[in-house]
């Protein structure tokens, strides 16, 4: 990252609470065009919390979010904001009484996307989903839906992509193609990434920065190598261990 | 056949009503509305010919109630199962990181409501004819004015409805199917409002339908179309959408706060 790089994404001092939980505490870091951020923890650490307010799904308590310099919390930015990013999840599914053509006619009239059936059928094309075009998503594989699930995160051309553990469900062959394509459109459309998984070998591999996060705070950021001597650790899946499991370090 | 697997079933389907008001209040909802609509239309029946009155056009009264009473529940199911379609494909979320506004999320339902309704409007009203020679569209040009305010009703029980699910989650689901059939027994669908109790009768001047069903009967039994009872409607209904819209801002508002309409996509 250069000195002058400028973030699509800066996010200062975020807090959330429910009640008297504090989910995330004063949480600050920023994303920069053509990297991965990989955020990772234990359960409950904070990350869904903090891809869903970057997402407007939740409200901030306290802090502020910024993207594309706009403000997420204010309802015509926050329109702009959504059109030029993009989500998916292992988690979140798509219509399953639609084909998967279909599918991505809907987002692609969503996200407002000009030439709708050539870009579909690029998806179609990039992704290898053309055997399987017309059918119904119902009748998927967790791999093939794991591949719908990232056309459809490409279907608007997003500059920032938010992956909730996007390889959870696939095997490892799938999972190495999927991340393989991530880091090469990473690098050819320098779009920022912002990535969760459990999969410690994968995010050692995948991300270019890391923020680790426990109990809602950061209490480690930087690259992989960074993060894993700071913990005097082997790799990251020891680092894991040893704060998941709350070793005093 | 072993006892305690029997048992097991038993005590899952149990175990399910001991956490759920809603399915508590199920069991006794549907029974008790039949019992007041049905023993409302036996006591119309009754009363009819303990008057000596003519029969009057009992077809013409009860197919066309029902149709136009099916406007309302298709209009209500529109929004409210549109958006459950959406919960149970887990797709909730991907449209609400989409630029999609709330605005435009509620519309696009509205419209869906209004394509079922005319779908199966028009084939009730083509099976009614073919089936009973019962032409539903002798109310004439006034079955729109009339349809559409059940429409509106429909939408804004609808909205009410979904807003209701978005904040109690799946318990609430049973809303959907059941809340429209609240207002049946007071709006009057297949007797005239004077068969009801005069506290009823009150009630019943705060519900949209009771003017458009007292309407659709008088144009049935050959008397003037009442403007005033289409105006009442119509005043209410508006009144009722907006408030159903407000009510629901607030909560989709109230919902992101606590962190409950991401746990709804998932």
């Amino acid at each position: 990252m250069t000195a002058e790089a400028i973030p699509v994404l800066k996010v200062e001092n975020l807090s959330k609470s429910y009640n008297s939980f504090q989910a995330v505490k004063s949480v600050s870091f920023e994303l920069y065009p053509g990297e991965i951020l990989g955020l990772l923890g234990p359960n409950g650490a904070g990350k869904t919390t903090i891809i869903h307010m970057l997402l407007s799904l939740t409200s901030p308590t306290s802090g502020e979010i910024r993207i594309f310099g706009l403000n997420p919390e204010k309802p015509r930015q926050r329109e702009k904001i959504l059109s030029r990013m993009n989500f998916s999840s292992t988690y979140v599914a798509l219509p399953y009484s639609l084909t998967l053509r279909e599918s991505l006619m809907v987002f692609a009239r969503l996200y407002g996307v000009k030439k709708v059936k050539e870009k579909i059928n690029s998806l179609i094309e990039q992704f290898d989903l053309k055997d399987i075009a017309n059918r119904l998503i119902r009748t998927l594989s967790s791999g093939q839906m794991t591949k719908l699930n990232l056309a459809k995160a490409f279907i608007n051309d997003p500059e920032i992509l938010l992956l909730d553990e996007p390889t959870a469900s696939l095997d490892p062959d799938i999972a190495d193609r999927t991340r393989s394509y991530l880091k090469e459109v990473k690098r050819t459309k320098q779009i920022a990434i912002l990535y969760t998984s459990h999969n410690m070998q994968e995010m050692e591999e995948i991300s270019d920065r890391l923020l680790f996060l426990h109990h809602g705070e950061i209490i480690a950021r930087g690259t992989p190598d960074e993060v894993i001597s700071r913990f005097k650790g082997e790799d990251l899946k020891d680092v894991f261990l040893k704060i998941a499991r709350e070793v005093k370090l | 056949m072993k006892l305690h697997r029997i048992r097991a079933l038993f005590l899952r389907h149990i175990y399910l009503y001991r956490h759920s008001l809603t399915r508590m209040i199920e069991i006794f909802y549907w029974p008790l509305l039949d019992l007041l609509v049905w023993g409302f239309v036996s006591l119309y029946i009754s009363r009819l010919s303990a008057e000596g009155k003519s029969s009057p056009n009992f077809l013409g009264i009860f197919l066309g109630a029902l149709i136009l009473w099916d406007i309302l529940f298709r209009s209500q199911q529109g929004i409210s199962v549109s958006f459950l379609e959406e919960v149970w494909a887990r797709n909730f979320l991907n449209l609400f990181v989409s630029p999609l506004t709330i605005g435009e999320y509620l519309v696009s339902l509205m419209l869906v409501a209004v394509f079922k309704v005319v779908v199966v409007f028009l084939i009730s009203a083509l099976l009614a004819w073919l089936l009973y020679s019962f032409n539903l569209f002798i109310i004439g040009i006034y079955l729109l004015p009339f349809m559409f305010n059940l429409i509106i009703l429909g939408w804004a029980i609808g909205i009410l409805t979904t807003a209701l699910i978005l904040r109690f989650g799946q318990q609430a689901e049973v809303l959907a199917w059941g809340i429209a059939f609240l207002f049946q027994p007071i709006s009057a669908v297949f007797y005239p409002l004077s068969v009801l109790p005069k506290f009823l009768q009150k009630l019943a001047m705060f519900i949209p339908a009771s003017y458009v069903f007292e309407g659709m009967r008088a144009i049935i039994f050959g008397r003037r179309f009442s403007l005033n009872l289409l105006l009442s409607a119509f005043s209410l209904n508006v009144i009722y959408l907006s408030l159903a819209l407000f009510f629901f801002f607030r909560m989709f508002r109230a919902v992101r706060a606590k962190g409950l309409l991401a746990k709804m996509g998932e």
